[in-house]
């Protein structure tokens, strides 16, 4: 198929084809990184700025590795140090980025739809890195990446994702693209930290909500488990984390009711003792850190299907953009 | 243009120049461009094995991310994997396509190729040389020279991706 979309903002109402398509071309990227030269030249003179207005590590450091392994230049705006913390909008932080002519735009920010206000202001390309609970698109393709290359087809596979789905983009971003390769996900975790609609019953077609973690994992094929943001006992959602962990976390008692050798995921970074047991993470059905390394790849596929894509306009982007900045 | 017949006797053929030409088998690699030339690789390198009873690395790879066309094209073209399983330092590697046109893919595949180590040398095995080089590149081993015009058509057909061998000129008539 030919790739026609310019922002990656969120992945609800891609088509499998699409979603297809990304994880192909993480395939071939896939290789590039095994390579005594890991770097090619598509994104030669352009410009990938990675605007991180919230904390993250992992995640621009792989758009980072990403976006230099094609060849671009990459600037980084982050939220500490910046005119953001000096209390500039997002409105002029926008216009800036217009003005710095940068053709990507890589950006994460704790108000859900920030990317949407940014992709409809400027020539760039946006990818959401994580907008508030909204979404995290490139997780979710990482994801869906990592549990096809473990499990063949996803056809038919049934995934659960267990912990703190209401405040969770990246369980959000899981469904809308597990979903249409054919993957059932089951929802496990708290009441309390699941949305009161599809607590009720109220779910997205081939999504199911099981509280008992012990039968939501029988015979699953995969796990994944969400990181428990600690703030949420604060906030009274939880009574202790001792209580969680003993409820919800994943042991090695509770992976293996799972079929033999099934995958076990966690986005990172992980509270160990608390959502997963340090057993867990690190045997051998862990594929964490594949899902990092699979990350790079996924960043660089839609890296370069973006830097393709038409502009507006109907033409490519020039590589060189020579605009006068106000 | 050329027929079944004629495309297995110029790959039997390309065998054994390749041969005659780097006799030390034991350095030599082959590495075919996507997506015809890696079929064509693949019948190269079982023609050496045929004659000479030595199994040559075999490699395919996918010069799509190094084209120098990507910023006027207006899409982004599917890149397929590359395979390089061994270890291109100190080989003399023969790159084969189906067709040699421009010189443009050859000289984006020699790029390609030493992102994988630093071959002793790169040799060029074509089908078809065409013509009408934009770039100082020629081939080193040719199934066959055949004039065009440079607003035809060369179209290869491999059983392995189009279910029959066939190459045909396409001329296009003037509108």
């Amino acid at each position: 198929m030919n790739w026609t979309r310019r922002h990656v903002l969120d992945t609800d109402d891609w088509s499998r084809d699409e979603i297809d398509t990304v994880l192909d071309q993480t395939r071939a990227m896939t290789e590039i990184l095994q390579r005594p030269i890991r770097r090619a030249p598509p994104l030669r003179g352009r410009t990938v700025i990675l605007f991180f207005a919230e904390a993250s590590t992992r995640t621009r450091v792989s758009f980072e590795l990403a976006a230099k392994a094609l060849s671009a230049d990459v600037t980084n705006i982050t939220a500490s140090g910046s005119s953001v913390e000096k209390g500039e909008s997002l409105y002029d932080t926008v216009r800036t980025l217009q003005a710095l002519g940068g053709d990507v735009v890589v950006m994460r920010h704790a108000s859900s739809g920030a990317p949407y206000f940014v992709a409809e202001r400027t020539d760039a390309a946006v990818i959401n890195a994580g907008d508030g609970w909204h979404a995290h698109p490139t997780q979710g393709l990482l994801d869906a990446y990592t549990l096809r290359d473990a499990l063949g087809d996803l056809d038919g596979k049934r995934v659960v994702i267990v912990g703190d789905v209401l405040h969770s983009r990246v369980a959000r971003s899981d469904i809308n693209t597990l979903i249409p390769l054919g993957a059932r996900v089951t929802l496990s975790g708290p009441p309390t930290l699941i949305p009161t609609a599809w607590r009720g019953g109220q779910l997205p077609p081939g999504v199911t909500y099981e509280s008992d973690l012990d039968k939501a994992l029988e015979g699953a094929h995969a796990v994944i488990a969400l990181r428990l943001q600690r703030e949420r006992q604060e906030s009274g959602l939880l009574p202790s984390l001792r209580e969680y962990s003993r409820v919800w976390g994943l042991t090695a008692d509770r992976v293996a009711r799972m079929r033999p050798a099934a995958p076990v995921m966690h986005p990172g970074p992980m509270n160990e003792g608390v959502e997963i047991d340090a057993a867990v993470a690190h045997g051998s059905q862990s594929l964490i850190e594949k899902q990092v390394t699979n990350g790079v790849a996924v960043r660089m596929a839609l890296l370069y299907l973006l830097a393709g894509a038409p502009t507006p306009s109907g033409v490519p982007a020039p590589a060189v953009r020579l605009e006068a900045t106000a | 243009m050329l027929v079944a017949d004629d495309v297995r006797r110029a790959v039997t053929r390309i065998a054994h120049e390749i041969v005659e030409r780097d006799r030390d088998l034991s350095l030599l690699a082959i590495v075919g461009i996507r997506a015809r030339g890696d079929a064509l690789a693949a019948r190269i390198q079982a023609a050496i094995r045929a004659n000479e009873g030595v199994d040559v690395p075999l490699g395919a790879i996918d010069i799509t991310l190094y084209r120098d066309d990507l910023t006027r094209i207006g899409y982004a073209p599917v890149v397929r994997e590359s395979e390089i399983p061994f270890s291109v330092d100190g080989r003399v590697v023969v790159l084969v396509d189906d067709v040699l046109f421009t010189g443009r893919t050859i000289r984006a595949a020699m790029d390609a190729l030493v992102d994988y180590g630093r071959p002793r040398a790169i040799r060029l095995a074509v089908l078809v040389d065409r013509g009408h080089r934009e770039l100082p590149i020629r081939a080193d081993f040719v199934g066959k020279n055949v004039p065009t015009a440079a607003s035809d058509d060369v179209r290869v057909h491999l059983t392995e991706v189009d279910g029959r061998d066939e190459v045909e000129v396409v001329t296009k008539v003037p509108a």
